[in-house]
C-alpha cells in the first residue's frame, strides 16, 4: 500500500481512473443541467454546447413555477423521504438490537426471515398492496408511501445493522449494565452511537431510491396534493409531446436536496471510518 | 463479616457444565484470587457473581443480601473489564460518572468522587480527553477508576493487565496491590497468570475444569498443594514431576520436586544431561534430561554450566512431594 503510493506512477494512474470514473458519473448530470438553462431549440441544435447570450433562457424554470405546484411536490417528496429513512432508520435498529444482542428460540429463523425482503421485489406485491391501502383508506395519502418505503427499506436495514451491532463489544455492554444502564439505554446512548456509520450507510442505500421511486407515488397517491417530485415532473413528458425545458428544469432542482442529504450522511461515514482507525 | 459466599454454585450452558458445587467465602477487606487455565470456567464464575450470567442452581451472597435475582446495578459490585470496555464516545469524566448519574447521586457528590479517585490514580490531567486518547495503561486506569468512583461493596477484576505490556504490568499490580491497601474493599481478581495471583492475594482459588481444586493463602497453596494439579500450576518455573521409578522407588507414584530445591552435588542421586541453560544474573536455570523427563532446577546466582554436559542433582528428600496417579497428595 505505502509502496504503491510512493510510486508517482501508481498514484498518477490510480487519480487517472478516479477521474475518469468521475467524469463518466458526472457527464449526465451536467447535460441536464447545462440543457436546463437553454432554449429548446438550441437544446436540439447543440445538445453538448453550455448556454451562451443567444440560446441562454429560463423557459424552464418558468414553466415549473407556473404550471403545477412545484413546491408542495418538493415538499411530499422531502417529507416521504425524511419519515421513511426516520423509521426504516428507528425500526431497523430495534429489530437487529434485538437479533444481535438477546438469545432466543428462532434468533436465527427471524433474522433469516427479516432478512428475506432483499431478495423479494416489493413491487410484486404492488396490487395486494393497492387492495390494502384502499381497505384502509390510505390512497392518496403520504402515509401509503412512508408504509411502502419503510416496508422495503427494512430488509437491508436489518440486515447491515444486526451485523454491525454484533461488533460491539460484550464488555461494552455488560459495563454499562453494571453501570445500571437500561436496556433501552444501552441502545440509544451506547450501541446506536457506535453503529453511526453503519446507520449512515443505510440511509443513503434507502434514501435515493425513495427519491427518484416512480411506481408507487403513480400507483398510490397520484392525487395532485400528494404527488412526488419524480411523478409531478412527469406532466411535462407526454406521450407526442415532451417540454423538454420543463422536465430538464424540474430535474436539475430534483438533483439539490438529495444531494444536501447526501452530504450529511456521506460525513457520518467519513467520521466513523477514521474514528475507527485511531482506536 | 463475609462480603462474598457463594454456596454450591452451578452452572451449565446446555449439556456443558461450566462450574460445578462452587463454594467459596471472601471475607470483608480480603483480597480473593481466582486462577486456572484458560477454560477453566473463572471468568465465568465473575460473571456469575456480577449477575451478567445466572447460576443454574445455587447461592450467591453479597454482603447480606442474597442477590440470586438482583440485576448487576442493583448489587453493589463494580467490574474492571480485561478490554477496558471504556465509552468511546464519551470522555474520562463522562465515563467515571455514567453510573453515579444513572444513580441519581447529587452532582456535588459525583464531583467529589471523581476528585478523589482521579487523584489517586494520576488521572487529573486526562479528565476531557476520550479512550482513544489515552495509552493502554491510563485506560486501564480510567475503567479502575469507573469502578473507584461507585464505592462498592465488591470490586471484581477480570484479567485487567492482561492487555498490557510486562513493564506496564508489574507497575500496575503494584497500583492495584496498593489501591488494596487504601481502599480496604474487598477484591475478587481473575488472572491466569500465577505471579499476579501469587503477589496480589490474600487468598487464592486455584480452579480447574470447573472444579475448586483447592482455597488457601500463596503460601500455604505453594508449599502445601493439595494436588499435582496445583502444584504444578503455582510456581516458576514450575515443579519438576518425575517417577518414582527414577528415584529408585518401587511404586508407580509421581515425585513432585520443586526447581529451587534441586542443586548441583558430586554425589547426587540424579544424573543428567543438560540441555539449555537461561542465565538471568540473579538465578541460573538449567533445563536437564534424566532417563527422558525433562527437568529445571533453579540455582542462585551464576553457574558456569556448559551445554550437553552431565552433572549430578541433589535434593532433600524432606522437600518432596509425592502424588498418586490420578494426581492426589500422598502424604
Amino acid at each position: 500500500m505505502n509502496k504503491a503510493r510512493a510510486n508517482p506512477y501508481n498514484t498518477a494512474a490510480m487519480h487517472g481512473a478516479l477521474i475518469l470514473y468521475t467524469l463518466i458519473a458526472l457527464f449526465p448530470v451536467f447535460v441536464i443541467i447545462i440543457n436546463s438553462f437553454k432554449d429548446r431549440r438550441s437544446i436540439f441544435r447543440e445538445p453538448l454546447a453550455l448556454p451562451n447570450s443567444e440560446s441562454f433562457s429560463l423557459i424552464g424554470y418558468e414553466t415549473v413555477f407556473t404550471q403545477g405546484d412545484f413546491f408542495l411536490y418538493f415538499q411530499n417528496s422531502m417529507i416521504v423521504t425524511v419519515a421513511s429513512l426516520f423509521f426504516v432508520l428507528l425500526f431497523g435498529a430495534m429489530a437487529a438490537f434485538a437479533l444481535a444482542e438477546y438469545r432466543f428460540k428462532g434468533n436465527l429463523l427471524m433474522g433469516l426471515y427479516l432478512a428475506l425482503g432483499i431478495m423479494i421485489p416489493i413491487r410484486i406485491g404492488t396490487v395486494a398492496i393497492l387492495d390494502m391501502m384502499v381497505a384502509t383508506g390510505l390512497v392518496n395519502t403520504l402515509w401509503a408511501l412512508i408504509l411502502v418505503y419503510t416496508a422495503q427499506g427494512l430488509p437491508l436495514a436489518i440486515f447491515i445493522l444486526s451485523e454491525f451491532m454484533r461488533q460491539v463489544s460484550d464488555d461494552l455492554k455488560n459495563a454499562a449494565r453494571i453501570d445500571g444502564l437500561s436496556e433501552y439505554a444501552i441502545f440509544l446512548k451506547l450501541v446506536l452511537p457506535l453503529v453511526r456509520p453503519a446507520m449512515a450507510t443505510v440511509a443513503v442505500f434507502n434514501m435515493i431510491p425513495i427519491w427518484n421511486d416512480l411506481w408507487f407515488p403513480l400507483i398510490l397517491a397520484p392525487a395532485e396534493e400528494t404527488k412526488t417530485l419524480t411523478l409531478g415532473s412527469q406532466v411535462f413528458i407526454g406521450q407526442f409531446v415532451t417540454d423538454w425545458n420543463a422536465v430538464l428544469s424540474a430535474l436539475s432542482m430534483a438533483i439539490l436536496p438529495v444531494l444536501t442529504l447526501y452530504v450529511i450522511f456521506s460525513r457520518q461515514l467519513i467520521r466513523g471510518i477514521t474514528s475507527g482507525a485511531v482506536k | 463479616m463475609t462480603a462474598l459466599s457463594l454456596k454450591n454454585v452451578h452452572k451449565s450452558f446446555g449439556n456443558i457444565h461450566v462450574l460445578k458445587d462452587i463454594n467459596i467465602d471472601v471475607e470483608d477487606g480480603e483480597f480473593v484470587v481466582f486462577v486456572g487455565p484458560s477454560g477453566c470456567g473463572k471468568s465465568t464464575l465473575l460473571r456469575v457473581i456480577a449477575g451478567l450470567e445466572d447460576a443454574t442452581s445455587g447461592d450467591i451472597q453479597i454482603g447480606e443480601d442474597m442477590v440470586n435475582v438482583v440485576p448487576p446495578s442493583k448489587r453493589g459490585i463494580a467490574m474492571v473489564f480485561q478490554s477496558y470496555a471504556l465509552y468511546p464516545h464519551l470522555n474520562v469524566r463522562k465515563n467515571m460518572s455514567l453510573a453515579l448519574k444513572q444513580e441519581r447521586q447529587p452532582k456535588s457528590t459525583i464531583d467529589a468522587r471523581i476528585e478523589k479517585a482521579s487523584k489517586m490514580l494520576n488521572l487529573e490531567a486526562y479528565l476531557d480527553r476520550f479512550p482513544s486518547e489515552l495509552s493502554g495503561g491510563q485506560r486501564q486506569r480510567v475503567a479502575i477508576g469507573r469502578a473507584i468512583v461507585r464505592e462498592p461493596k465488591l470490586f471484581l477484576f477480570d484479567e485487567p493487565l492482561s492487555n498490557l505490556d510486562a513493564a506496564l504490568r508489574m507497575n500496575t499490580r503494584i497500583e492495584i496491590a496498593n489501591l488494596h491497601k487504601q481502599l480496604g474493599a474487598s477484591m475478587v481478581y481473575v488472572t491466569h497468570d500465577q505471579t499476579e495471583a501469587m503477589t496480589l492475594a490474600d487468598k487464592i482459588v486455584v480452579l480447574r475444569d470447573g472444579r475448586v481444586e483447592q482455597i488457601g493463602s500463596p503460601m500455604e497453596l505453594y508449599n502445601n498443594p493439595a494436588n499435582k494439579f496445583v502444584a504444578g500450576f503455582l510456581g516458576s518455573p514450575s515443579m519438576n514431576f518425575l517417577p518414582e521409578s527414577v528415584l529408585d522407588g518401587a511404586n508407580n507414584n509421581t515425585i513432585g520436586i520443586r526447581p529451587e530445591d534441586l542443586f548441583i552435588s558430586k554425589d547426587g542421586p540424579l544424573l543428567v544431561r543438560v540441555s539449555h541453560v537461561e542465565h538471568l544474573g540473579g538465578d541460573t536455570n538449567i533445563i536437564a534430561h534424566v532417563e527422558g523427563h525433562q527437568i529445571t532446577a533453579r540455582l542462585f546466582g551464576q553457574h558456569k554450566v556448559d551445554q550437553d554436559s552431565e552433572l549430578r542433582l541433589a535434593f532433600k528428600p524432606d522437600r518432596t512431594y509425592a502424588f498418586a496417579q490420578d494426581g492426589t497428595r500422598l502424604r
